[in-house]
Order: structure tokens, then sequence, then C-alpha cells
């Protein structure tokens, strides 16, 4: 259980004259073992955002605080903090390496993982062999895939089962918050909620705290705690989700919503309609 | 100037003394010491760069030990005869492969006339991997020793450019083609290419007009490399078809350790290569609609 | 060599698929290719070198006779037997130099991921530099540095390889890096060191051995370069080069002395370039050209001939409508026996998941499916013209007629708005060709109307923007001018893929206007293809429901929002559209995974 908070965070990519901010002066808190949603178009920075906390790009400026540790500008021990943050992707057709059996895939984030501990950890010792596999075999159960698909390429997989896999790895490294980005968005409506109803019900049981990044408000609606709208690098508005979605504040969230297709709900009602 | 260093810093590491090697074994070794002061090659080796590039920027790169002339005039009177024999190669490489290459993907795309594809693949494969010299030797002994059709050494009427031409672009034409099939493949794999198939438009038109636009710019790449290959086969090409250029003179300045020529031709070469890239890259950035360039 | 191969897939193990490779002709050649250049470079000293060395000297350059296959040499010397013995040092030094050249420049190319950033950016720029000069050069300054011989030779030629397969490296490793399990690995907190052993370069490996392979071969003719211009071996080593060299001055006299090693190295070089194809698709990089089944049998699919007109409400009718794909062992049927109706004015939805045959559907009636899909049908009627003929529908239309009037009157949104615009040309006259096309617009005329055109579509500065090109667009305006495009006509049908898939959802809302605006106006059906059901039922008034290539049910969108859909998928389907007003925490419905539902047409009670 911990909490992640990004205070006053600015992500700029190129320099000079060219130089575009991506994240503009970001406030966020994702509270210890909640789920918050962050909603937005492309563009909006949400990416970026999620991309930075795990160390994949630089903030220009700004903290990110992992329990009140900075982790922005990583280095050492720190690094190893962050690693307590991991991220789901969302193409389920690049996020697992061709050419590995999904065991193994999954036994390098356990490697990784171990020693990580044996450094953090005083009088850590680390799994054998024998334990490792059992461990790799119970976080495959844990997504609900049969022992034997570990010895599975992912060639042989499903989207949906690859992005099982792409979560039980991300499982292995122990994490206390969890980033899913887009995970389901390019997965078929009849498969996404194979891949929710897992990551929901794994939140709960290990009290995971997420941060949900999509740009599908129906689903967000259902798993989220609260919600943050983002627009062009900004957080335009944040709160509890029902209130979000049923009493909007800013005109941003209010076009977003008005814009979602509602099964059932005409797109254009008798009136004149607005290009 | 990283050409001119790198240039400098080459011919200095020959080994042997090339002085001894041009004066021949016969000279004195007082006669061979003089010269070498004469040369300035006693001087430290820092001196001498910093002379070379004084030399360079006004024009004068020395005097070819073996031939006793100015560099500069040297290459003046042989790389006219090069730059000829690589740009009209060029032309004709160009404008055979990239019709070639095209006719070839429009006509067995999507696995049609798999016959045709097995064919031109292993045609054009077996020429590509032929060399210039060997295609040289070949003509040479087809046109000059069987049917004395057309000469075969020196630079003289537009017949006597024939072969060399010949010999120089064949092989490019096949590997050139087989690029640009390649790419045309791709080219008509693409979303927008059904598009304009949706208008109903000719073949020829949908060719031309849509694909084709969208080949220039790989095609210009493979030409810039190819220009800067070419240079470089003109030296075998030249060697057997006695050829007054540049290659057939590299081959002789290193041979016989000739100091400043070998240096300045390097150079020259050099130059030449960086110069067609940067032509290129130009180029390239004024044919890309995307460019920032054509932004106003 | 930019893709990345696919490693075996389903029911086809590496293994399997070299097996496979081997057996075909391209196989067998290159098998027995490489024996043979195996075979005389590891015994050809050891066989022949007595006898070319063998000074005969009643027999100087003299012609190919019984004794002499290829005559001799000036020297006297067996020129076959010169050139067998030769083979050894030709093909080592070939063979030593790509290895010296692929493992430096992997090595180089790699390199950038393990540095820091600015030494890594200046190893890149030194490879691009070193690239941009022709091997050959390279070659002259490395031999003229290290000496001419056999040794001064490998290392030249080995060196002048590096820059090349840097390059070769460094952009493979750059892509692979960009995918997200690579990227995965980073947050997991792998080291550089092991993403690059266990990621990058297996992935790598493959399509570079191919590269090598092909790179051998022009080693081997550099090495022939270098040593014929006298730069590479000396006497009395000798290589193929130097046999021509000596040949070329003979050739006057006995021209096998130089064409016997000619001979030799056009042979190990398309020896080498054949390992490199055979390679290339064992490894799968290449697809393996199968055979290709049996061609179909021209009758119609329903077998029956639709004989009854069209009535003039109807704009599209499609009757048993099948594409057939071939595929390894026969053929596939993505569209398996559809049939459906669009009256004038309405507008339709069919609504699919991946692989449900959607998309084909669409390209097929649009007739513009191509070898090597085959597409058959009872009837396909657009605006009461036929367009099958002989039961298959054509990839391209012959009569000028039926071209004009589906250039004019059927209309194509397509999915990606990035790639369906020509990034080579102008928007305005994309938009402007049909005019020229087929209404028998003057260019000035046609792109008036493309003007008009873009702006009944809200686009803004019409006339600025028709001079612009697609990369100016954003993603919302390139669908709209799609929808001009269309409406240079005047279309009675326009079949929409996915039109807004690839949008926000704020410039979705805006283009499905642009399109419910058209129905409105021009009374132009509409086709609208979508995964999103939601989208679907807030445009449409009736919807087909496609599975497994099967129209599986075709229902009012007042029964399918009621939940009065028959079929079982259809119902499955809308249960496990999320909506904003369930309850927070209830679990999403779900279809399991391996559910098999029946493909048959459900009965609509009348």
């Amino acid at each position: 259980m911990s909490t992640l908070e990004f205070r006053d965070l600015w992500v700029r990519f190129g320099t000079g004259r060219s130089a575009f901010d991506a994240v503009r002066g970001i406030n966020l808190i994702v509270p210890s073992g909640k789920v918050v949603g962050l909603v937005g178009e492309s563009g909006s920075g949400k990416s970026t955002l999620a991309r930075t906390a795990v160390g994949l790009n630089d903030p220009h400026h700004g903290q990110i605080l992992l329990d009140g540790i900075d982790v922005a500008h990583a280095k050492g021990g720190t690094v190893r903090a962050r690693q307590r943050i991991q991220m789901v992707f969302q193409d389920p057709y690049s996020c697992l390496d061709p050419r590995m059996s999904i065991g193994s895939s999954i036994m390098e984030a356990l490697d990784v993982t171990e020693r990580r501990k044996r450094r953090d950890e005083t009088g850590y010792r680390p799994m054998n062999r024998a334990a490792r596999t059992a461990r790799v075999g119970e976080l495959l159960a844990m997504v609900e895939m049969g022992p034997a698909s570990s010895q599975a390429f992912p060639g042989t997989l499903s989207g949906g089962q690859r992005q099982r896999v792409a979560l039980a790895r991300a499982l292995a490294a122990e994490p206390d918050v969890l980033l899913a980005d887009e995970i389901t968005s390019a997965l078929d409506v009849s498969v996404q909620g194979t891949v929710l109803n897992l990551l929901l019900e794994l939140q709960q049981r290990l009290s995971l705290t997420v941060l949900f990044i999509s740009h599908n408000l129906a689903v967000v609606s259902r798993i989220c705690d609260e919600i943050a709208v983002m627009n062009r690098g900004e957080i335009v508005e944040q709160g509890p989700g029902a209130r979000v979605l049923e009493q909007p504040q800013d005109p941003y969230t209010q076009e977003l919503i008005r814009a979602v297709p509602q099964i059932g709900v005409p797109l254009f009602g008798k009136e004149e309609i607005e290009l | 100037m990283v050409v001119v260093t790198v240039a400098f810093v080459i011919i200095r590491l020959i080994p042997g003394d090339p002085v001894r090697n041009a004066l021949g074994i016969m000279a004195s070794q007082d006669v061979v010491d003089a010269r070498r002061e004469a040369l300035g090659l006693n001087l430290p080796l820092w001196e001498q760069y910093l002379r070379f590039w004084q030399g360079l920027l006004s024009g004068n790169l020395g005097d070819s030990f073996s031939l006793q002339m100015p560099v500069t005039e040297v290459i003046g009177q042989r790389l006219p005869a090069t730059i000829e024999l690589a740009v009209l190669s060029l032309i004709v490489m160009l404008a055979f492969a990239i019709p070639l290459g095209m006719a070839a993907a429009a006509l067995t795309r999507g696995g049609r006339r798999r016959g045709l594809e097995l064919g031109y693949t292993s045609v054009s494969g077996f020429i590509a991997v032929i060399p210039e010299f060997l295609i040289g030797v070949g003509l040479i002994y087809v046109f000059a020793v069987q049917f004395q059709l057309l000469p075969v050494a020196g630079r003289s009427g537009p017949d006597s450019y024939i072969l060399p031409v010949l010999a120089l672009s064949i092989g490019g034409i096949a590997g050139v083609s087989r690029i640009v099939r390649a790419e045309a493949l791709s080219v008509l794999d693409q979303d927008y290419i059904r598009t304009a198939r949706a208008k109903r438009m000719s073949s020829w038109r949908l060719y031309m007009r849509h694909a084709l636009p969208n080949l220039l710019t790989s095609s210009l790449t493979i030409g810039g490399l190819v220009l800067g290959g070419l240079i470089a086969g003109t030296v075998l090409v030249e060697t057997i078809f006695s050829w007054p250029g540049l290659g057939m003179t590299i081959v002789s300045s290193i041979k016989d350790k000739d100091f400043p020529l070998a240096q300045g031709i390097i150079m020259v070469y050099g130059f030449l290569v960086l110069l067609v890239t940067l032509v290129v890259d130009i180029l390239l950035v004024m044919l890309d609609p995307r460019s920032a360039l054509k932004e106003n | 060599m930019s893709t990345l191969p696919v490693p075996a897939g389903p029911g086809q193990s590496q293994v399997q698929r070299f097996a496979a490779v081997l057996r075909t002709p391209l196989g067998i050649a290159t098998v027995a290719g490489v024996l043979v250049v195996a075979f005389v470079a590891a015994f050809g000293p050891a066989l022949w070198s007595a006898q070319a060395a063998a000074t005969d000297f009643s027999q100087l350059s003299a012609q190919p006779s019984p004794a002499h296959p290829f005559g001799t040499d000036a020297g006297g010397r067996d020129v076959m037997a010169r050139v067998l013995t030769a083979a050894q040092l030709s093909v080592g030094m070939a063979l030593v130099a790509t290895a010296l050249g692929v493992v430096g420049g992997v090595i180089i190319g790699f390199l950038p991921i393990i540095l820091p950033r600015r030494i890594a950016r200046f190893v890149v720029s030194a490879t691009g530099i070193a690239i941009a000069f022709p091997a050959l050069l390279l070659m002259m300054m490395f031999s003229i540095v290290v000496g001419t011989g056999v040794q001064g030779a490998v290392l030249a030629i080995g060196f002048a390889m590096m820059p090349a397969f840097g390059r070769l490296a460094q952009t493979m490793s750059s892509s692979i890096s960009g995918r997200d399990f690579v990227l995965a690995a980073r947050v997991l907190g792998v080291s550089r060191f092991r993403i690059l052993a266990r990621h990058i370069l297996p992935n790598v490996a493959e399509p570079l051995t191919v590269n090598a392979s092909l790179a051998a071969g022009g080693s081997l003719i550099a090495f022939s370069g270098l040593s014929f211009l006298g730069l590479g071996v000396q006497a009395p080593d000798f290589d193929w080069g130097r046999l021509l060299n000596e040949g070329l001055s003979k050739i006057y006299i006995n021209p096998a002395t130089a064409l016997a090693p000619a001979g030799a190295v056009i042979f190990v070089g398309v020896v080498f370039t054949l390992l490199g194809e055979t390679l290339s698709r064992g490894f799968g990089i290449e697809p393996l050209l199968g055979k290709r089944p049996r061609p179909l049998p021209r009758t119609a699919p329903g077998g029956q001939e639709v004989a009854d007109d069209v009535d003039d409400a109807t704009v599209l009718r499609v009757r048993g409508l099948r594409v057939a794909a071939p595929a390894r062992s026969g053929w596939t049927h993505p569209v398996n026996n559809v049939s459906f109706e669009i009256r004038r004015g309405e507008i339709v939805g069919l609504v699919g998941e991946s692989g449900s045959g959607k998309s084909l559907t669409c390209l097929a009636v649009a007739a513009l499916l191509e070898h090597p899909l085959d597409v058959s049908a009872d009837s396909v009627n657009f605006d009461g013209s036929e367009l099958t003929q002989n039961g298959k529908v054509p990839g391209r239309i012959r009569s000028a007629a039926l071209r004009t009037m589906l250039g004019t009157r059927l209309a194509l949104v397509f999915q990606d708005p990035s790639t369906s615009l020509n990034p080579a040309l102008r928007v305005g006259s994309q938009v402007a060709e049909i005019g020229r096309l087929h209404e028998g617009l003057s260019t000035k005329a046609a792109q008036a109307r493309a003007i008009d055109r873009l702006a009944e579509v809200r686009i803004n500065n019409p006339a600025r923007r028709a001079k612009q090109y697609p990369h100016e667009f954003s993603g919302g305006m390139r669908q709209r001018a799609m929808i001009a495009m269309g409406l240079m006509g005047s279309p009675a049908l326009i079949i929409a893929d996915e039109p807004t898939t690839a949008l926000d959802v704020t410039v979705q809302r805006g283009v499905l206007g642009q399109l419910k605006a058209v129905n409105r106006e021009k009374n132009a059906a509409i086709l609208l293809v979508s995964h999103d059901i939601a989208v679907v039922t807030g445009l449409c008034t009736r919807v087909l429901v496609m599975y497994r290539g099967s129209i599986v049910e075709d229902v009012d969108v007042n029964d399918l929002v009621a939940g009065r859909a028959k079929h079982p998928y259809t119902r499955a389907l809308v249960d496990a559209v999320p909506t904003m007003t369930a309850e927070k925490g209830e679990p999403f419905t779900t279809i399991p995974e391996g559910t098999i539902f029946p493909t048959a047409l459900v009965e609509e009670t009348v």
C-alpha cells in the first residue's frame, strides 16, 4: 500500500524553439489502495505522465513522490525504490518478447526483483530456482492462465491472454503501484471484461494503488474511485468518480462526456446537427 | 576537414620510403636525402600537416613524385574523364532500373505471375552479383575479341564510351531495380493506393501519378549511394578499359607510393562523395512535402 | 530487411520451417552449391596444388585440351588446377573478412545502447560518415595503411565492411528498443547489458545472418577487385583476383585463363546469395511461397441465378457473397455466403469484432479486392447495375460506364486517416480528381468544385487548405476530406469502414455528424461499419451483426437496444458493452474465450 503523488510536474520534449511541454504543472495524488482514473484524448499527456513515473522520461521540473520519496530523477537506491511502480502497456502484440516463453519473461522479472530485495532488505535470502519456478506458476494462476502455459510463446496467445501475462510479469516485481496505460483499448469488447475484472480482483486482493489511464469513460466510471481529466498537459478537473461524471464543472469535461456515444442513445437529436 | 586529415594521416602511414621508391634503387643516398629535404619530409609531422593545409588553401597540393607535375594539374587532366563515366552510368542506370523495377512490382504483386517473379529475381540476382570488372572483361571478350565491333581501350569518340558505361551500369541496373521493386511493392500496399483505386482510374495513372512520387525519395537515396559507389567502381573499369581517368592514376600512385598524388586523389574522391551526399540530402528535403522548408 | 522476423507461429517450429525451405528448388540448389564450394575450398590445395605448380614448358598459353580443360597460362601451368587451388584462399579470405566486418560492425552498432548518451551519439554520427564512403575507397585507404598481401587485404576489407554492418545493427537495435517489451524490461529494472543480450541480440541475429551471407558474396568480389588491381594478394600467392589480372592480358590468346576464374567468382557469389535467400525464408523473414491451392470453380456459391430485378428503392443488394483467401492447406473463407440489402437513404450499421469479416465485405462489395483474394457472389447489384460477371466480382472493373458509375455514385471512407490520403499530393487535387476523371470537368472547374465540397464538410479556409498536403491536416479533417472526395459525384451510398475508430471521441462526434448531414441533405445511404455498438446504435436505423464471416442477425436498432435481439452472439455482445449507468464495482460482462456461437442467420419473425 503506497501513495503516489505528482507535484508540479513538467515534462518537456526538445529544446530551444522547438521545445514542447507535454505535461504542464500536474498536481495529482493517487491515494494508497485506491484506483484513480486518468482520462484524456490523444495529446493530453496522460501516457507521458505515466512513463515519467516509471523512469522512461525525465521530468523537466517537479517531483514524483512514492510514499514521500522523490523518485523523479532517480539514481542508485532510488531507482530500486522506483521499481515498486510497475506498468502494463497498451499493445498486446508488442509487450512480450516474441522469442521468450512467457515463463521466461516472468522469470526475468522475478530474478531482478529477487536481486533488489537482497540489496534492500537486510538478511533477505533469495529463492532458489525451484522456488522461483513455483512462483512463476503461482503468478500465472493469479491471472487465470494454466501452469502449462509457462512454456508457451506469445505467438500462440490471443490479445487478452497476452495482456494477462503482462500483468503477471508486472506483479512479479511486487509493486505497490500499478500504472495501467490503456491496457484494454486494443482488445475486442468481448475480451476486455476478462482483463478488467482480473485487474479489479487483483487490486483488491493485493491492495494495489492503481492509476488507470483510459479514454473510455464507461470503463473508467465502473472501476475508478476518483477521476482526473487531462487536456493538453494539464489536469482540468479531478474528484470522486461519480461527481466528475454527473456534475462536471470544467467545459472540456462536459464536452467529453457529451461526446461519448451510449448504446441506445441517438447521437444527434431532431435538432440541427452541430458539426 | 575530416576528409583532409584522414587523407593526410593515411598516406603518412604507408610503410617504406617514397622518395627512394621514386628515384629508384640506384640513386645514391645523398640524392635521396637531398630530395627528402626539398620535399620537407624531414620536418616534424605537425609541421608537415600545417604546410599541407597551407598548400591546400592556396590551391597547391604539391608535386607528384612519379609524374613530376603539380598534383592539381594531374587531377585536373584526369578528373573530367572519371566524372563523365560516372555520371553517364548513373543516368543510364536510373533510366532503366526505375521503370524496370516498377514494372516488375506492378506485374508480380500479390503473388501474381509466380513464374515471372522467379525469373526476374533469379536473373537480376545473378547479374547483380557479377562485379563490374568481370562484366567489363566479358564485354571486351565479346565485342572486341570475337566480333571486333567496339573500341576497348582509351577514350576517343562516342562509341568508346559504350562499353565502359555498360560495364559500370549493368550490375547496377539489376541491383537497383531489385530495390526499386521492393519499394514499389511496399508503396502499392499502402492505403492511399486503395483510395486511388476506389476512384477507378486507369492503371497508368495510378502508377505514374499516385505511386511514383512516393518512390522518388527512396530512389533518390539509392541514387546517391549508387553514385558514390560508382565513383569507386570507375577505378576498376578504368583499369580494364585503359580509360584515362583518376581511377587508373590512383592505383599506380599507391603502388608507387607517390604521396602527394595519392593524397590528392583520395581527397578529391572523398569530397565528391560528400558533395553527392549533400546534394541528395538537399534534394530529398526539397522533394518531401513534409519537410520544414516548404511551410510558409 | 527492415522488418524483423516473426518467430515460428503455432503449428510450425523453426526446424520445421527450415526443413520445408530445404525441400524447395531454392533450398536444394543452395545446399548443393554450398557443398561444392565447401569441398573445393577445404580440399582444393590438397588435391590440386601440385598440379597447379607444375609447369609444362611445352604448353605455354595453350588452348583448352583434354589434358588441360581450361588450357594453360603463360608459365605453362594448368589453369583449372590453379583456379581450384585458389578457391581456399579466395573463399577463406572472404569468410574471415566478413566475420571481422560483422563482429566489428555489431559491436559498433550496439555500443550506443550501453554507452552514455553523448558518446553514443558520436559513435552513431561517425558511422554515418564512414558509411558514405564507398567501400572500395575505404578498402584502398586501409590497404595503404596495413600494406598489401593477404593479411593486409583481409584487414582492409574487414574494416571497410564494419560501417555498413554497424549502421544495420544500429537501425535494428533502435527499432527493437522502442518496442514495449524492451520498455517493460527497463521499467522492471533489467540491466542494459542483459537487455542487449537477452532481448535485442536474439531478435536481431537472424536478419544479421542473412545480411552477413549476402555480404560474404560482396567481400569475395571485393577481394577479387583488390587483387585484380594488384593491391591485394601478392605473388607467389594467388587468388582468383590475381588469376583474373594475369588472364586479362591473355584474353586475346586464351580467353579461358580469364573466364575460368571469372566463372569461379560468379559461382561462389551466386551461392552466397542463394544462401542468404534460403536463410531468409527459413527464418521467416520472407514468406515461403507455397503452392497455390487449386483455383476455385467459376460457379456462384449459392448456385442459383438471381433473375429478379432490383426495385428502385434498393441501392445495394448483395446475395451469396463469398471471399476466399489462399492458405497453405487450401482456401479459407473469411466472408462466407453473406446476403443483405440497403435501401435508398437508409443508415445501416455493420457490427462485428476483429476477424468477423466486416471490412472484407465492404471492400468486396466495392469491387476493390484483388488477387490473391477471390470474390464470388450470386449477385451484387449497386444502383441498378450488376457488378458480378460469371459469378465473380472482379478486382478491376473493365467497363468504362461501370467505372464512372462506381466513381461517382459510391463513396468510401476508410479507417486510418493518416494513411488514406497520398502524402505526396496536395489534398485539393486528390479531392478534385473524381471530377476530372468521371465528370468531364476541366482542372480549374474540378478544383473549384473540390474547394466547394471542402467547405461543405466544414473545413475552414477551404481554398488555402486545398493547396496543403495531408500531413498538415488533423485526423478529423482528413476524414472530412475523404467525405468531401466522395461528394464530388452524387453518391447514392457511402461505405464508411470504421471511420472514427482512430479519432478522439470529441472529433468523432463531428465526423459522424457530417455523415448524418450528408445522409439528410443528399439522401445518400450509409453503411457504417464499426466494432463500437454504441456508435452504431446512435446513428443507424438497422444493424447487421457479423460473426466469423457470416451475418448472424439483421435487426432493427430499437429491438437491439431493447434487448430483443435473437442471436446469442448479438445478445452477448450487447451485454458486454460497458455503460456509464452501471454501478461502480460491478464486474464486467464478458464472453469467455473460446466460446463458439452458431453462424447461421437467425430468422426474424415478421
